[in-house]
C-alpha cells in the first residue's frame, strides 16, 4: 500500500510545555486509521498540526511524499486533506444545502465580478454546485433537512452535515476528530457505516476516538498516544494485546 | 535644533504622556476583566474636565471638593453604562460590544453637549501659572500636579491589585474568567468595578488634564484614542508596561510636533497605533503568542 | 431567482418615478444624499454584515474618492470621468494593501484599527492644503457631463446618483447570492471552518474590504461632481459613526435594509428640525436600542414584530 500520510519526528511545545515529543507514523493509502490515547495525549493537538491550525515546532509531515509542513489549512484543503472538529463547527447561519456548497467552493472559479455580474457561466457552475451538494446531502442521509438552518440541527445531524460537507471536497484523506462523540448507539452504527463506505470510496481515513468499541470495529491500524509520545502503533489485534497500552489506559506505574 | 529646545519637547511630552497612560490603564482594566475595549472610555475622561468645571464655575465648589465629586459622579456615569447598556446585552459578540460601547460613547458625548454647549473651557491650574525653570527648559506648576498624581493613581492602583481581596479577583478573573468563577469570585461584580475605576481614573485624567489644554464635550474621542494607543504599546497590562506606552507616546508626539510639524501631531499616534497592531500585537514589551487560531 | 428580480424592480421602479412625485425642490436634493448614502451603506454591509469585519474608517475612504476627483478636475483640469475610475484604482491599491495587515486584527482591534486608518486620512484631508484647500475646504469642482448634457440640476444630479445606487444594489445583490456572498458568509460564521473546507478567508476578507472601498471611493467622486465643493468635515469619525448606525439599523447582512438605514437618517434631520441639533444623542440612542433589541435591524426586527402581533391577535380571537 503506498503512503497517504507521514509523520516524520513531530515534536510541539507551547510555551514550554511539550504537548507532542517526536511522533513518527505513517497512515497508508485506503487504510482506516486510529489515533488512541488517555486525555491529554495530545491527538487533537497532533490533528491540529496535519491540518495546519498549529504549525509544529520541529519535525515534518508528508503527504502523498511531498512536504507540506506549514502550510495553512485552506491551502492543505485544496491538495485533500480535509478535517471534521470534535465540537462540530458548522456554518450557524446558513443552510444546511448551503454548508456544503460552502464545501464546494475551492471546486467552483467564477470569480467577484462574474458572480456580480451575473455571467452566464457563472450561473451555470452555481447549478452545478447545487445540484453536488444535494447529492452529497443524500450519501449523508440528510437530504430531507437541506432548507433547514445549520445552527437549529441536532447533535448527531449535525454532525452528519459536516462529514457531507468535508466529502464535497472529494478529499485524498478524512480526518475526523472523535467523530463519535455526543452520538447516541445507534447513530454510532450509521457511523460507522458511513466511515467504512468513506474509505471504499477511496477516502483514506484517520480519527481520533475515545469510543473503542468503534475504534477496535473499523480501523484497520491504530497508533496509540500517551503523554506526547507514541507507545504503540499496529492492529487493532496487537493494540489489545500490548501490555504497554493497557498499562497506559489503566493508569499503571511501570 | 538646540538641546534646551528637546529638553522643552521631552518634559511636556512626559505630562501628556502621563495622561495617556492613565486612560490607557484604564482600557486595560476593563479588557482585562471582560475582553471589552470599551469605546466610550474617552468619553469619562471628557466628563471628569466638564464635570470639574461644572461643580468649580456653577456650583461654586472649592477645588478640593470639585474633583472628587467629578470623580465620584463620573464613575457612578460608568457604573449606569455598565448597568444600562453591557450587562442587559443578549448576544455579546464582538461587533455587538463595538458598536454598543460606540453608541455609549456618542450619546454622552451628545448629552455633554445639550448640558454644557460646544464651547471650550479652560479649568483653572490648581496652583498658579508660574513657571518653573528645569535645566534650560520651563515647564508649568500643573505638568508637577499632573505627573504627581499619575504616580498615586498608579500606586493606589498597585495596592489595589496586590494586596485586596477585590483586586486580586480582579486579576484572577483576567486570567481566566471561568476558573475564577468556578472558585467563587463573583464576576459579573467584578466587571462592575472594573467599569467603575475606570472611568473614575478616566475622570480624574480628564481633571488634571484640562487646565493644560482645555476642555470642551468632544475631547473624548483624541484622548480616548491615544490612551488606547498607550494600552496597546503597553500590551493590554493595566501596570508599568501602560505607564511606559505612555509616556513613549506622549514623548515621541511631543518631538514629532516640535520637531516635524505641529498640524500631524495627532496623526503620529495613530500611525504608532497601527503600526504597532500590525507588527507586535502583543505589545512592545510583550512575549509573542504561540497560538495562530 | 424570478422573485429576486422582481424584488429588485419594485425597488427600482418607485425610486425612478420618484421625481415625478416631489416635482423637484428641495427634496430631489435630499433624495440625492439618500442615493449617495445607500451606496456607502451597502458598501460597509458587505464588509460588516456579510463578511463580519468591522470597519470604522469608511469615511475616509469616501473622502479620498471625493477629495482624488476634486483635485484631479480642479488642479489637473482632468475629465471628471477619468478621474473618478482614477480614484477608484487608487483608493483601491490602497485599501488591497492596508488590507492585509489591518483584516488580520479581530473585532475590537479591528474597530480601533480602522478608526485610527480613518482619522489618519481625516488629518491629512486638513494638512495637505495645497491639494484639498485645508480646512475651508475645496471649491470649483465640475459637474459631470455627457456630450453636452451636463449634470448641473437637482433633477439631473438625482438620475446621475440614483442610476449609480441603483448598479451598486443589484451588483451587491448578484454577490450576496453568489459564491463569494456564501464564501463570505461562512467566514463570518466560523473562520476555522471556512479555512479548513479550502476558502481563502485571509485573501477574500481583503477582496471585499476593497470592493467595499472602492465603492466608497465611488460615491465619493459622485458626491464631489454633484456638490462641486468639499470641505473635510463631511469625512470624519463622526460620518464613519453614522454609515455604521445606517447599517445596524438596516440590518447587517441585508441589501435593501442598507438603503432602509440610509434613507431614515438621511431624511430624519429633514422632518425633525429640532433633530439637527440633537443628531449624536438620536445615533447613540439609536445604535445602543438596535443592538439591544433588534440586533436583526429594521428589515428583520418589524416582520418579526408583525408576526408577533398577527399571532397574539390570533390567539385572541380563537379563546
Amino acid at each position: 500500500m503506498p503512503l497517504m500520510l507521514e509523520l516524520q519526528g513531530v515534536t510541539q511545545i507551547f510555551g514550554g510545555v511539550t504537548a507532542l515529543e517526536d511522533v513518527c507514523f505513517t497512515a497508508s493509502a485506503g487504510d482506516i486509521t486510529g489515533v488512541i490515547g488517555p486525555n491529554g495525549a495530545g491527538k487533537t493537538t497532533l490533528f491540529n498540526i496535519v491540518t495546519g491550525i498549529y504549525s509544529q515546532t520541529s519535525g515534518r509531515v508528508l503527504f502523498e511524499g511531498r512536504d507540506v509542513s506549514g502550510l495553512p489549512p485552506e491551502k492543505l484543503a485544496t491538495v485533500g486533506i480535509v478535517r471534521t472538529f470534535q465540537n462540530i463547527e458548522l456554518f450557524a447561519n446558513m443552510t444546511v444545502l448551503e454548508n456544503v456548497m460552502v464545501g464546494l467552493h475551492t471546486r467552483s472559479r467564477s470569480g467577484l465580478l462574474a458572480c456580480s455580474l451575473r455571467m452566464p457561466w457563472a450561473m451555470r457552475e452555481e447549478r452545478q454546485i447545487r445540484g453536488e451538494a444535494v447529492k452529497w446531502l443524500e450519501f449523508a442521509g440528510i437530504a430531507e433537512l437541506a432548507d433547514v438552518e445549520a445552527g437549529n440541527l441536532p447533535f448527531g445531524k449535525g454532525r452528519l452535515l459536516e462529514i457531507a460537507r468535508a466529502m464535497a471536497l472529494q478529499p485524498r484523506i478524512l480526518l475526523m476528530d472523535e467523530p463519535a462523540a455526543g452520538l447516541n448507539s445507534r447513530e454510532t452504527m450509521g457511523l460507522a457505516a458511513l466511515i467504512r463506505q468513506i474509505r471504499d470510496m477511496g477516502v483514506t481515513v484517520m480519527l481520533v476516538e475515545h469510543d473503542m468499541e468503534l475504534v477496535m470495529d473499523i480501523c484497520d491500524r491504530i497508533v496509540v498516544l500517551n503523554l506526547g509520545r507514541k507507545l504503540a502503533e499496529g492492529t487493532p489485534r496487537q493494540i489489545q494485546d500490548n501490555p504497554d497500552v493497557v498499562a497506559a489506559y489503566l493508569g499503571v506505574d511501570e | 535644533m538646540q538641546f534646551d529646545h528637546i529638553l522643552q519637547y521631552v518634559l511636556s511630552g512626559l505630562s501628556s504622556g502621563a495622561i495617556y497612560a492613565l486612560i490607557g490603564i484604564g482600557f486595560s482594566i476593563i479588557y482585562n476583566a471582560t475582553g471589552i475595549i470599551n469605546f466610550a472610555q474617552g468619553e469619562f475622561v471628557m466628563l471628569g474636565g466638564m464635570l470639574a468645571l461644572f461643580f468649580l464655575q456653577l456650583l461654586k465648589l472649592p477645588l478640593w471638593a470639585a474633583i472628587p465629586c467629578a470623580v465620584l459622579v463620573s464613575a457612578a456615569a460608568g457604573l449606569l453604562f455598565e448597568r444600562l447598556a453591557i450587562k442587559p446585552l443578549r448576544q455579546p459578540t464582538p461587533i455587538n460590544l463595538v458598536i454598543i460601547t460606540i453608541g455609549g460613547s456618542i450619546l454622552m458625548r451628545g448629552l455633554a453637549m445639550l448640558l454644557w454647549g460646544k464651547d471650550t473651557h479652560a479649568l483653572q491650574p490648581f496652583s498658579g501659572e508660574t513657571p518653573i525653570g528645569v535645566g534650560g527648559a520651563t515647564i508649568l506648576p500643573q505638568h508637577l500636579w499632573i505627573l504627581a498624581i499619575t504616580l498615586i493613581i498608579i500606586a493606589l492602583n498597585k495596592y489595589y491589585f496586590y494586596h485586596t481581596v477585590s483586586g486580586k479577583a480582579m486579576r484572577a478573573c483576567s486570567y481566566n474568567r471561568r476558573a475564577a468563577s468556578l472558585v467563587g469570585i463573583d464576576v459579573r461584580r467584578m466587571v462592575l468595578i472594573s467599569f467603575v475605576i475606570s472611568s473614575g481614573m478616566g475622570a480624574m485624567a480628564g481633571i488634571i488634564v484640562a487646565p493644560l489644554t482645555m476642555t470642551s464635550f468632544d475631547v473624548g474621542i483624541m484622548l480616548g484614542l491615544k490612551g488606547f494607543c498607550a494600552a496597546i504599546i503597553g500590551g493590554m497590562s493595566s501596570g508599568m508596561a501602560t505607564v511606559l506606552g505612555g509616556l513613549i507616546l506622549g514623548v515621541l508626539e511631543s518631538l514629532g510636533a516640535g520637531l516635524i510639524s505641529s498640524g500631524y501631531k495627532d496623526a503620529i499616534a495613530f500611525i504608532i497605533l497601527l503600526l504597532i497592531l500590525f507588527v507586535r500585537p502583543q505589545g512592545l514589551f510583550g512575549k509573542s503568542d504561540t497560538e495562530r487560531v | 431567482m424570478k422573485r429576486e428580480l422582481m424584488k429588485f424592480l419594485l425597488f427600482a421602479i418607485p425610486m425612478l418615478l420618484l421625481p415625478l412625485a416631489l416635482q423637484g425642490g428641495y427634496m430631489l436634493n435630499v433624495m440625492v444624499f439618500v442615493g449617495i448614502n445607500t451606496m456607502l451603506a451597502v458598501a460597509l454591509n458587505l464588509l460588516l454584515g456579510y463578511a463580519g469585519q468591522i470597519s470604522l474608517g469608511h469615511a475616509g475612504f469616501f473622502g479620498l474618492g471625493a477629495y482624488i476627483s476634486g483635485a484631479l478636475t480642479t488642479i489637473s483640469g482632468l475629465n471628471p470621468w477619468l478621474a473618478m475610475p482614477l480614484a477608484a484604482l487608487v483608493v483601491g491599491l490602497l485599501a488591497f494593501g492596508i488590507g492585509f495587515p489591518i483584516l488580520k486584527l479581530k473585532g475590537h482591534y479591528l474597530a480601533m484599527a480602522t478608526l485610527g486608518l480613518g482619522i489618519i486620512i481625516y488629518i491629512a484631508f486638513n494638512e495637505t492644503v495645497t491639494l484639498t484647500g485645508g480646512p475651508s475646504g475645496l471649491s470649483g469642482i465640475p459637474n459631470l457631463s455627457l456630450g453636452g448634457f451636463v449634470f448641473d440640476s437637482d433633477l439631473k444630479n438625482y438620475y446621475l446618483i440614483w442610476f449609480f445606487t441603483l448598479l451598486v444594489v443589484l451588483f451587491s445583490l448578484n454577490l450576496a447570492g453568489s459564491r463569494i456572498g456564501r464564501a463570505l458568509r461562512a467566514v463570518h460564521d466560523s473562520e476555522v471552518a471556512a479555512r479548513v473546507v479550502g476558502v481563502n478567508a485571509r485573501l477574500l476578507k481583503v477582496q471585499i474590504f476593497t470592493l467595499s472601498a472602492v465603492i466608497c471611493s465611488l460615491a465619493g467622486s459622485l458626491y464631489a461632481h454633484t456638490m462641486t465643493f468639499l470641505a473635510p468635515a463631511s469625512f470624519g469619525f463622526h460620518f464613519s459613526v453614522e454609515l455604521l448606525t445606517m447599517v445596524v439599523i438596516g440590518g447587517l447582512g441585508s441589501v435593501y435594509g442598507s438603503f432602509l438605514g440610509a434613507a431614515l437618517l438621511t431624511l430624519l434631520p429633514e422632518f425633525l428640525r429640532a433633530a439637527h441639533d440633537y443628531d449624536i444623542v438620536i445615533y447613540g440612542i439609536l445604535l445602543i436600542v438596535m443592538v439591544m433589541f433588534m440586533p436583526g435591524g429594521l428589515v428583520r426586527g418589524v416582520p418579526e414584530i408583525y408576526r408577533k402581533l398577527a399571532s397574539r391577535r390570533g390567539n385572541a380571537a380563537d379563546a
